[in-house]
């Protein structure tokens, strides 16, 4: 499967290579990795609880999946996005994209990276020591995925 | 109309409600139409629906604009801007 929302941890070296797989036309595979901070907003952070939309976040990334293949040569994409109880140093989300050059290959990742950052239905609840907090989403995110919109 | 409302992050916080099944007047057409239509309950409703609120809605698990007409049986949610990545 393409998209996968999970609790549990992913291993990228697995995910990479299984993606790949079968494939000789592969000749570049670019992943992005996020983790999580101890820190954010001035603030030390002990953990975090990630919430989704069920149901509308598969669509979400399925749709945003389909506008990279659209836009560039690429040829498996993939995006694993944990969901629940989270630690600092733990993984968050991986995305990874597959295609016969690197340039395809690293435009399409950050593309699918800037629009899950925007469109897809994930919220971040941080446990401070001032309590829970709700993450405010960022102006810069907004930037980064207006970059793509066709002029 | 009945709908079907569904309430995400600091909104079902804040409400204590993640979903409620709803039968709204016919006066009621739009997203925009129903986010004062559940306003117009007052207490926490209306300060988290508040205008000036950034808010997002879906209609049918997609993004939508507050001008999007509602359907009979929609599943409709109100939620924050995304945080996820």
């Amino acid at each position: 499967m393409p998209i996968r929302i999970q609790e549990g941890d992913f291993n990228l070296s697995a995910e990479i290579a299984a993606l790949r797989k079968g494939d000789p036309r592969v000749g570049a595979v670019v992943t992005f990795l996020g983790t999580v901070r101890d820190m954010n907003d001035g603030s030390s952070v002990k953990g975090m609880t990630l919430e989704h939309y069920p149901g509308m976040t598969e669509k979400a990334l399925q749709d945003i999946l389909d506008q990279a293949k659209a836009r560039w040569d690429i040829y498996q994409s993939l995006v694993i996005h944990r969901v629940g109880s989270l630690l600092p140093e733990d993984q968050i989300v991986m995305v990874a994209v597959t295609s016969a050059h690197r340039g395809e290959a690293f435009a399409a990742c950050e593309f699918i990276m800037d629009y899950l950052k925007t469109a897809a239905p994930f919220w971040k609840k941080e446990d401070t020591p001032e309590g829970g907090r709700w993450v405010d989403a960022r102006v810069t995110d907004e930037t980064a995925m207006s970059r793509w919109e066709k002029k | 109309m009945k709908l079907e409302l569904k309430f995400f992050a600091s909104l079902r916080e804040a409400l204590k409600v993640s979903e409620e099944k709803i039968t709204i007047p016919s006066s009621v057409k739009t997203i925009a139409d129903l986010r004062i239509h559940l306003f117009e309950r007052g207490g926490i409703w209306a300060e988290v629906l508040a205008n000036g609120k950034s808010l997002r809605c879906a209609l049918n698990h997609q993004m939508v604009d507050p001008s999007t007409p509602l359907q009979e049986g929609a599943e409709v949610a109100f939620f924050p801007p995304v945080t996820g990545g």
